[in-house]
């Protein structure tokens, strides 16, 4: 794995200019992503924030090969490339190792391009499929999303007189795709350069479909000072409310905090969840902590049963 | 001259063959009613190692033409099938692999949208993705399907424009004929090597594509679309004069078919015009000057071409296998009546809707309409826009 001083000397593939926000947590997701990857990789982006800041005609913040088609397909879309690639190297046509990494936000990887990335990971394409998740749709101002943890304000589940923000819990997408047996299933965050880039370097080691799911905290749809986007990744991480894993064929491995802090330090941060500070959301607080705690139990669990498990080597 | 194999084959096995044929680097498609034996025959000829392709069973027809989109953009020769909903979900996929010039082939079987749900044959599927900046191209039958899939690559690669070859739900797609087919290495020869301009695996020379253009670009983009859709038509007759001098076989952008001296004409396409031919043959034994025109390009729209060809009729019967839904008339009318309007002709044209989800439509059905042309043509009162074969 490389240290920060290799990282830093590397060709930047994706280069400053962009029109991101000030403390976006995309574009260093992208970035990193990117540093880790290498040359010899072609990205495909769903539309989003992250296609709509760094490709504005004629400028472009990607050096290497880029497409962009629509919203809910960037898997379907990088399928297409991979299968091309496999064509040509079959027909001797091309000689380079390629990597292929998609990119696609929460809106367009929870939800609307669900389907496309259950299909694209089903039949097995060697892809990287890279979710920047910032909870909510935040290239149209802010909707919820699937990603959107419960209790959060958003502008289309906003805390009013009645309502105390979204009311349902977020899916867990990491599972679901754990759930088709891919050969790695990861997730990461914002605020860790070290895990993100060695899980993309690990991911691109393995042959077959991958997928890695980064929270990213948003200063925008969030609402906390631009500087802080690093460290709310990595309360996020502290605190369990986005514990960091992988599941490399169906086994786990859980990288745990030296101290479980209360979702609170997290929380507190941030306007989205200011609300529930008040006292009369006390109860709807320690809903969200008790759903934490259970959810990092069950990680845990997973992780020491899964071990037990013998995988057949495949015919 | 090229030596041709006399086959029988359905019109969905001349699609499927024309493509083994052409041999594409990546095929992405979804099974749906009556296409599905496209894909399903061309999936054999990939297990049996007949063809270099990739094959993407994908889970739905957005997926096939987003899978396409990326093979394309990344250099491939890529081709794909489908029908009615299928189309509908790809809509979106089709207006954006046309913006970004990829020259993808979709052999589209149509068969009527729903709702009322119904697998049978009428255009409403073709004519709903009609300004989608593909070109379009109808077929008479199994020959036609196979002959125009074979120059819709040629087509697609030197316009930079995406083309859609479409037969005749269940009419054409199951029904066998006698054809011809070409070779398999006239076929390698006549479609050529292709070589991209500019394409996503050239590290060379990296590009983005389906980049954000906003008010100072997006507008020059189109433009240069739309010209490009102008130009096409040269290059569908460049590609059929090619193809005419190694088959015997001729194309243009329609069919005048017993047009010399004609007074009256229906215009049609699809499979319709055949049945058509049968009427027309026997009014000209019966000395009646009835001709037919057969559109095989609808898009680009043979404009002048077809108000020319029109010009010296008395009256016109146009008949359209789908509705405009614009309460007045069908697709295909809308585009005659503006085409005739612009050459400064005032002519009598009715336009007949007919066969949808399938409805068949019969010799007496077009003897029909003939006479009412013929009524017209002398000055009687005739309904302008009629539903044939329709209850009501």
């Amino acid at each position: 794995m490389a240290n920060l001083k290799d990282l830093s000397k590397q060709k930047v593939l994706f280069t400053g200019g962009h029109r991101a926000c000030a403390g976006c947590g995309a574009a260093i997701v992208a970035r990193q992503v990117m540093m880790a990857a290498g040359p010899n990789t072609v990205v495909v982006s769903a539309t989003g924030c992250l296609e709509v800041v760094s490709t504005i005609f004629p400028y472009t913040a990607w050096a290497g090969p880029f497409l962009h088609s629509a919203f809910e397909n960037a898997a379907a879309t990088v399928s297409g490339v991979e299968a091309l690639y496999k064509s040509w190297i079959r027909q001797g046509k091309y000689n380079k190792k390629l990597n292929f990494i998609a990119f696609g936000g929460d809106g367009g990887t929870y939800d609307i391009g669900l389907q496309s990335l259950s299909g694209a990971m089903e039949r097995g394409h060697n892809i990287l499929y890279v979710c920047y998740n910032n909870e909510a749709y935040m290239n149209t101002g802010v909707q919820r999303s699937g990603a959107t943890p419960k209790g959060a304000d958003t502008t289309t589940a906003p805390v009013g007189k009645v309502k105390k923000g979204k009311e349902q819990y977020r899916k867990d997408l990491t599972a679901i795709m754990a759930a088709h047996n891919i050969p790695y299933a990861a997730q990461s965050v914002v605020g860790n350069w070290r895990d993100l880039t060695s899980k993309v370097e690990k991911a691109l080691s393995i042959e077959g479909p991958k997928f890695i799911n980064v929270f990213q905290p948003c200063r925008l749809g969030w609402s906390y000072d631009p500087a802080k986007t690093c460290e709310i990744g990595r309360l996020a991480v502290e605190t369990c409310s986005w514990p960091l894993y992988e599941v490399i064929d169906g086994q786990y491995k859980v990288s745990k905090p030296k101290e479980k802090k209360p979702v609170t330090e997290f929380i507190k941060m941030q306007g989205r969840f200011r609300h529930l500070l008040k006292p009369e959301n006390k109860a709807l607080l320690d809903d969200i902590q008790a759903i934490i705690d259970k959810n990092w139990e069950s990680l845990l669990k997973k992780e020491t049963c899964f071990a037990q498990v013998v995988s057949p080597k495949p015919a | 001259m090229v030596n041709s194999n006399i086959v029988a084959r359905t019109g969905n096995e001349a699609m499927a063959e024309a493509m083994r044929q052409i041999n594409p680097d990546v095929v992405a498609a979804y099974p749906i009613t009556p296409a599905t034996e496209v894909v399903q025959i061309f999936a054999s000829y990939v297990a049996d190692g007949l063809v270099d392709t990739e094959f993407v069973p994908v889970e739905s027809e957005h997926s096939a033409m987003s899978a396409c989109i990326g093979s394309a953009a990344a250099g491939g020769r890529t081709m794909t099938g489908t029908s009615s909903q299928g189309l509908a979900l790809m809509a979106e996929m089709l207006y954006i692999a046309a913006g970004l010039r990829l020259p993808i082939v979709l052999a589209d079987v149509n068969r009527a949208l729903s709702s009322p749900i119904n697998i049978h044959c009428d255009h409403s599927d073709t004519m709903m993705v009609k300004e989608s900046g593909w070109v379009q191209i109808f077929s008479e039958n199994c020959q036609e399907a196979y002959d125009n899939m074979l120059q819709a690559i040629r087509i697609a690669e030197t316009a930079k424009i995406p083309v859609v070859v479409t037969t005749d739900g269940f009419i054409i797609s199951h029904g066998m004929e006698r054809m011809e087919m070409l070779s398999d290495a006239d076929v390698k020869k006549f479609v050529g090597e292709y070589k991209p301009e500019n394409y996503l695996l050239n590290l060379e020379k990296p590009i983005t594509i389906g980049a954000l253009d906003l008010t100072d670009y997006y507008f020059e983009h189109k433009r240069q679309q739309i010209e490009a859709i102008r130009n096409s038509k040269k290059v569908i007759l460049d590609v059929a004069k090619d193809f005419a001098a190694k088959t015997g076989r001729s194309y243009g952008l329609f069919e005048q078919y017993k047009m010399d001296g004609a007074e009256i004409a229906v215009i049609a396409m699809g499979s319709t015009a055949g049945t058509a031919k049968v009427v027309v043959n026997a009014l000209r034994k019966k000395g009646v000057k009835a001709g037919l025109i057969k559109p095989r390009v609808f898009r680009p729209f043979p404009k002048e071409e077809l108000a020319d060809a029109l010009a010296g009729l008395k009256a016109v019967a146009v008949m359209d296998r789908s509705d405009s839904m614009n309460a007045h008339e069908g697709p295909l009318c809308v585009e005659i009546k503006a085409a005739l309007f612009d050459k400064g002709v005032s002519k009598t044209v009715l336009n007949y809707v007919y066969g949808l989800g399938g409805r068949e439509i019969k010799l007496e059905d077009i003897e029909f309409v003939f006479g009412e042309l013929a009524d017209a043509a002398k000055g009687k009162p005739v309904s302008r826009v009629s539903y044939l074969g329709v209850r009501e």
